[in-house]
């Protein structure tokens, strides 16, 4: 994973609420076996109309929506599967954030593994928020904040190792194999794990 | 010691390295779970690594989600919904094969879905931690396991190292108080408890579910339960072991036997909530006032009685929900009209899901308009209903029975809803689309699917049986 320190885009706004991970990418098509290339099927049966055709319904179809990479979403985001099919769509389609009020667990773990900022801002910052789509905002992950262009400020709380993963792009992976030993020690001297 | 919660005792039990304010516990995983749909690329990270699976003795596979429920055809082939999902499956049986794991597949006696056949074969314990990429691993929270799902990225720390990296979550009792009244099962409870705290109620929280209505559940119900906890937004269920724990998992081939089972029992039997610990939230549910619910929106927490008023939508997405699901404000949604009826899923699929939807079909039809699939949770579940006949009452009222498989619940292997189509499904999630694109979900337990299915209307199983009998 890439570090991130810092993200500037233009928003887009999905203001439904609970939007799930089978709107976010249909079970259907979760039988690939990579996490490549899935974009295209990011929102799929809310971002087409049965023809194929773009539903100009789906906000994000929309010309001023193109090109935003946070995503400011109606509260409980992500709820749903475990599926990380989710965040790698939502990543191919051009996302690297999502702020909402509330975000599904498992949805937001994934995402932050993946660098995916799934940020969680207070009920007001995020009301506002949704009510003034396309603004722009710049996310300071040192910092915590996100700047409005008046360069107010709202202010976010990632869990410090989450953190500390996207702003040096660290390994988890290999953090967790850099603890064998304690993990070997663990097996040995729990013999119900041994 | 303080009192501790019987998710304190699990957690405590599982601290490889405690947590920091820097960094998060290395938590130990006794038992990973794993099926074909979000395993590849996790194995794929460790081949390209040059890693092994640290535990393949800790670590079971099974078939499930893209796999189809009709048996092979004359050819022998196995009728799947396409090349990818069954390259996909061809791909997990290779990674076992690879990595030394036990894979419950095609030739496995035992194969199903991966959260009937893990307590099946008594892997499932009281005491462990057990995780799978699936959010529904919580229905092993029934056994007293603290039991979750994780992201394939993580599949892949488990396969590694057998450990994740875990925030300690919050807890959430939910106290149920009283008894179910007759003709109301676990779903109906379930359904109700997440109408009332809703969709997000749960969320950062281990739920345990306590008080005599609970403990009264037999362990194919306490499933269902734990199940059902991840649409609250809850990591995790849990259900203190009891003596219906016991004496559903003795014997079974995984368990410890002779000494070893009663040394066993005994540590079971301290892991329950000490009296006097203390949760970070707590609820009470009157079990008394349950009556057979439903859902009537696009996710679970929008869930009724089947005989109470459709909310009147308080918001635009509420008003989008009922407009999808063609539900009316003011009006029960007994009597909506049906087109498929689905029992199945891990949420009830077990044996005793297949004989309460049979006790409503015996001697009955499901209605012309009606297409009905049973699909059984494992091949000892179909072994098992078809020893009693279930699969000839299925037969005879003009349902299908399938082999077992995740099927409708998330219709990637094929079986599925056409859009607009009503389905009254014993699965867990109602999701727009989730049975088919434009399909419209009905969550309810098997009897009121069943009586659905004989109506051709969303109907209450205590009036189809009092109906005949009149």
């Amino acid at each position: 994973m890439k570090p991130i320190t810092r993200l500037h885009s233009r928003t887009a706004v999905l203001p439904d609420e609970n939007i799930d991970t089978d709107r976010i990418i249909p079970a259907r098509f979760l039988t690939t076996t990579t996490r490549n290339g899935l974009g295209k099927l990011c929102f799929h049966d809310w971002r087409y109309l049965p023809d194929g055709a773009d539903n100009p319904a789906f906000p994000l179809n929309r010309t001023e929506a193109h090109g935003c990479s946070i995503l400011v979403a109606g509260r409980n985001f992500g709820c749903g599967s475990s599926r990380e099919h989710a965040p790698w769509a939502l990543l191919d389609f051009g996302l690297r954030a999502v702020l909402c009020s509330e975000i599904a667990d498992i949805f937001r773990s994934n995402a932050l593994k993946n660098g995916l900022l799934a940020l969680v801002i207070d009920a007001p910052a995020h009301r506002w928020l949704l009510d003034h789509p396309g603004i722009e905002l710049a996310i300071d992950v040192a910092g915590e904040f996100v700047e409005l262009p008046d360069g107010g400020r709202i202010g976010f709380a990632l869990e410090p190792f989450a953190r500390h993963c996207l702003l040096h792009g660290v390994d988890q992976l290999g953090f967790l194999l850099g603890q064998s030993q304690a993990i070997a020690h663990y097996e040995q001297t729990h013999p119900e794990a041994a | 010691m303080n009192p501790r919660t019987l998710f304190d005792k699990l957690w405590d039990a599982h601290v490889v390295v405690p947590e920091t304010p820097d960094t998060p516990a290395v938590l130990y995983v006794d038992l990973h779970l794993v099926h074909e749909v979000t395993s590849p690329q996790a194995f794929d990270e460790l081949r390209g690594r040059g890693l092994a699976v640290r535990r393949p003795d800790r670590t079971l596979a099974t078939l499930d989600h893209s796999t189809p429920t009709l048996p092979p055809g004359p050819d022998g082939q196995r009728p799947y919904a396409s090349a990818e999902a069954r390259a996909q499956v061809a791909q997990l049986e290779a990674n076992c094969r690879a990595f030394d794991i036990e894979l419950h597949g095609w030739d496995s006696a035992e194969r199903g879905i991966v959260h009937v056949i893990g307590p099946e074969l008594g892997a499932t314990q009281p005491g462990m931690t057990i995780v799978c990429g699936d959010s529904h691993t919580s229905t092993h929270g029934a056994f007293g396991a603290l039991a979750f799902g994780i992201g394939t990225t993580e599949v892949g720390h488990v396969l590694a190292t057998q450990c994740l990296l875990q925030r300690k979550p919050k807890t959430l009792a939910i106290h149920v108080d009283g008894a179910l009244p007759p003709g109301v099962g676990a779903k109906d409870l379930v359904l109700h408890v997440i109408g009332r705290i809703g969709v997000d109620g749960g969320t950062g929280h281990v739920i345990e579910y306590r008080g005599a209505a609970i403990e009264a559940l037999s362990m194919e119900e306490r499933m269902t339960v734990c199940n059902m906890s991840i649409e609250a937004g809850a990591r995790a269920g849990l259900i203190a072991p009891d003596e219906i724990t016991f004496t559903w998992l003795k014997g079974r081939p995984r368990v410890p036997q002779g000494e070893a089972w009663e040394c066993a029992v005994a540590c079971w039997r301290a892991l329950a909530s000490d009296a006097g610990a203390t949760y970070d939230r707590e609820i009470r549910i009157d079990a008394r006032e349950v009556r057979p619910t439903v859902t009537y929106g696009t996710h679970p927490g929008m869930a009724i009685a089947l005989d109470a008023p459709v909310p009147a939508p308080r918001n635009a997405p509420e008003a989008r929900a009922l407009a999808y699901m063609r539900a009316e404000a003011g009006r029960p949604m007994r009597g909506m009209p049906v087109d498929v009826v689905f029992v199945g899923s891990c949420t009830n699929s077990r044996l005793p899901d297949l004989r309460e939807a049979a006790a409503v079909l015996r001697g009955r039809r499901v209605a012309s308009s009606v297409r009905m699939l049973v699909v059984p949770g494992s091949e000892a579940v179909r072994r098992a209903a078809e020893a009693e006949g279930l699969h000839d009452v299925f037969h005879a009222a003009g349902a299908e029975w399938r082999v077992p498989g995740c099927s409708m619940c998330i219709a990637m292997n094929g079986d599925l809803a056409q859009p607009g189509q009503l389905v009254v499904s014993t699965s867990n999630r109602n999701f727009e689309g989730r049975q088919g694109k434009g399909a419209r979900t009905v969550l309810a337990s098997p009897a009121t699917a069943a009586a659905s299915a004989v109506a051709g209307f969303v109907a209450d199983a205590r009036e189809v049986l009092a109906e005949v009998a009149a």
